[in-house]
């Protein structure tokens, strides 16, 4: 499998249409024969709760406000006109009008085709996330020097 | 023979049902997918090809509407 070429997404961002993008370069690499890992850290965490709407996760007050207040799948913002929350949700509508995957459909295609799911250690610390608070694709909790070697001889996206 | 019509789908899901239906077949069974010129017929057969996958046959369905008929075998 060393052979194959290999490509590492860097999930930074919680925006809905970012996330998209992530998964949708993610499944279509996959797809073609190349070996996928996406790392997600920070705000890219929030998709991969297991409670999709807004809940305390955390161990004392400020993260669980901030856990409270990002939410999960269900409340990720538009980067950009996200009107309180309504743009995704017609954006949604609009992809379905389209037959573009829905960022579920995606989620569901990554996991179906074996793409490498880690989270970051550091940020899961500051955020008051566990592993258990993660959905069951997440392989590993890991730290940068894990993913960097992952990532050995593969293109690195930053999302 | 297998079969797939991956003419409604959009980027990434016509390469990832292609995938995932190969993925289910065992080696020397044959898929045939209906797909759109364009990406999906650039980039369907090669990817498949360079998956290691045979493409028998690639032909215009004659329709007028674009659609192509490709044979894999796995």
């Amino acid at each position: 499998m060393s052979d194959h070429k290999k490509i590492s997404i860097v999930c930074f961002s919680g925006d809905f249409d970012k996330m998209l993008a992530a998964y949708t370069i993610a499944t279509g690499a996959a797809a073609t024969n190349r070996e996928v890992t996406m790392f997600f850290t920070f705000w890219g965490l929030n998709a991969l709760k297991k409670q999709q709407g807004h809940s305390w996760l955390g161990k004392d007050l400020l993260s669980r406000a901030f856990n409270f207040l990002m939410g999960g799948k269900r409340n990720l913002p538009l980067s950009r006109l996200n009107f309180f929350g309504a743009s995704p949700k017609l954006m949604s509508g609009m992809m379905k009008k389209n037959n573009v995957a829905s960022l579920d459909e995606l989620m569901e295609a990554a996991s179906a085709l074996g793409i490498r799911f880690y989270a970051c250690e550091m940020s899961m610390h500051i955020l008051g996330v566990t592993k258990e608070d993660l959905i069951d694709d997440v392989q590993e909790v890991v730290g940068v020097a894990t993913f960097l070697n992952e990532s050995e001889d593969a293109h690195i996206i930053f999302i | 023979m297998h079969f797939l019509d991956i003419t409604r789908e959009t980027c990434p899901m016509t390469f990832v049902k292609v995938k995932l239906q190969l993925a289910k077949m065992s080696g020397g069974e044959e898929l045939e997918v209906i797909l759109n010129e364009g990406e999906p017929l650039q980039n369907v057969p090669r990817s498949c090809e360079e998956q290691g996958y045979k493409v028998l046959s690639v032909e215009d369905c004659g329709d007028g509407d674009g659609k192509h008929r490709i044979v894999i075998k796995k």
